[in-house]
This record gives structure tokens, sequence and C-alpha cells, in this order.
């Protein structure tokens, strides 16, 4: 094996999700990606929203519209759960980084910590956004 | 024939010359992003169903317009490198892997861009 060339050795690879038994920490994992993914996509329309701002106030108010309309709060919600979930988890793994809570029992019990969280982050924010307050015009 | 094991070559800046680069600027970037996260959250509830005035309000205390750039540019930065690492474990064609990860960090550094400009468009009064 050492002396095959380099491109030719078994290198490690990701585990294959088709054959892998799903457990909680193997999907609470792959969670993290997908919502990375997720919030990269997210963050263009981030951008699209700002672009918005500093281009006209009738442009603004049209891409306003779409926010509160119930595509725009699901897709909103959807977002906000993303972020909070790889917030949480982001937090869970810079623990493990630093060699904290990498035994299987504290990593089970964060990981439901993380989830509960981001679901209960999720509802709150909900619950602020769409109060008649602050509700969407 | 290496005598050397697969650990002793990997010694030092590693095959790609990096070295663990790539590793520390996604957790610094996330360090960051921890803070910066809960601040733009709180600040977005706050600002939900805001007409354009409220905006440039907002985005006219330097402060805010700061910590807007800086968590544009630490999210995408963050984003392009873990972007990276998703298409280095599922694509496994050469060419396209390569295309994919240019795609994804020219994108980042094109959309980061107009995000920052419009930040400092609405801070210095739309």
């Amino acid at each position: 094996m050492a002396s095959d060339p380099p491109a030719r050795r078994d290198r490690p690879l990701s585990p294959h999700l088709q054959v892998y038994k799903p457990q909680w920490t193997s999907v609470l994992s792959i969670l993290h990606r997908i919502t990375g993914v997720a919030l990269a996509l997210g963050t263009l329309l981030l951008v699209w929203w700002l672009a918005a701002a500093a281009s006209s106030a009738a442009y603004f108010a049209w891409i306003q519209g779409i926010v509160a309309s119930w595509p725009g709060i699901v897709l909103l919600i959807a977002w906000a759960f993303a972020l909070y979930y790889h917030l949480c988890n982001g937090i869970r793994h810079l623990f493990w980084d630093a060699g904290i809570g990498l035994e299987l029992g504290p990593a089970r019990a964060s990981g439901m910590v993380v989830l509960a969280a981001a679901t209960a982050l999720t509802v709150l924010s909900a619950v602020i956004a769409l109060t008649p307050a602050g509700a969407p015009a | 024939m290496s005598f050397r094991t697969p650990l002793g070559r990997v010694r030092g800046l590693g095959s790609a010359k990096e070295g663990t680069h790539h590793w520390w600027a996604q957790r610094v970037t996330a360090i960051a992003l921890v803070p910066l996260t809960v601040w733009f959250v709180v600040s977005i509830l706050m600002l939900a169903g805001a007409d354009r005035g409220a905006i440039l309000d907002w985005l006219g205390n330097p402060v805010t317009a700061g910590l807007l750039v800086m968590t544009i540019l630490a999210a995408f930065h963050h984003g392009q490198l873990g972007l990276q690492v998703v298409i280095e474990d599922y694509v496994h064609n050469e060419g396209w892997k390569i295309g994919l990860i240019v795609f994804v960090k020219l994108a980042a550094l094109l959309f980061g861009g107009i995000g920052i400009v419009s930040v400092l468009k609405l801070a210095f009064g739309g």
C-alpha cells in the first residue's frame, strides 16, 4: 500500500448514507450538512433583500410583500430552523473540537438538547415575528 | 518504496501544502458567527414588517452597519469553506469537483460583495 502512487491508494470515504443504518447521532450529523447547504442558499436571499432595500422604496416594498406572503413565511420559518439548528449544533461541534462531550452518552444527550433548543427558538421567533405589533404589513 | 507511515507522510503541511488552514478558518468564522448570528436574528425579529425608512435608520448607525458587514463576510467565508468540503466528499469526478469548488468560491465573493455594497449604500443614507 505504501508503494502505490497516491492517486490509487484507498482513501477514507465519507459514510455512504444509503447503506448506513440511521442512528440518532448520524441523522443529526447529516442534518448539520443539509442545514448548512440550505443556509448557504438562504444567505443569497438575504443579500437579495439587502440589495432591494438599497435599490428603491418600491422594490423593497415589493420584496417585503413576498416575505409577508404565506410561502414567504413558511420559507422564513424553515430558514430560521436551519439557522438555529446549525448554530446550536455548531456550538456542539466546537465543544467536540475542544475534546469535550465526545463519549456516546453525552453526544446523544447534547444532540437532544440541540434539537429541542432549535425547535423552541424557531417557535419563539415565529410567535414574535407574527404577533400583531410586529406582524408583516 | 517508502518506509514512512501514511501519518508520517502527511505531517507538516500535508499534500495540499495548506496544513490545517482550512479547518482553522472554518472554526474561527464559526466562533465569530455565534454572537453575530444572535445579534442579527434579534435585529431582524425587531424589524419584522419594517419599511425602507426603518432599515435606513437601523443601518445609519455605523456600529450596526459594521456588524452587518462582518456578519456577511464571516457567513460567506464560512459558507464557501463548508460547501467546498461537501463537494469534496460527494463529487468524485475531478473536473466537476474543481469546477464546482471554483464556482462556489467565485459566487461567494460576488454575492458577499453585493451584500456589503448594499449595506454600505444604506449606511450612507440609501
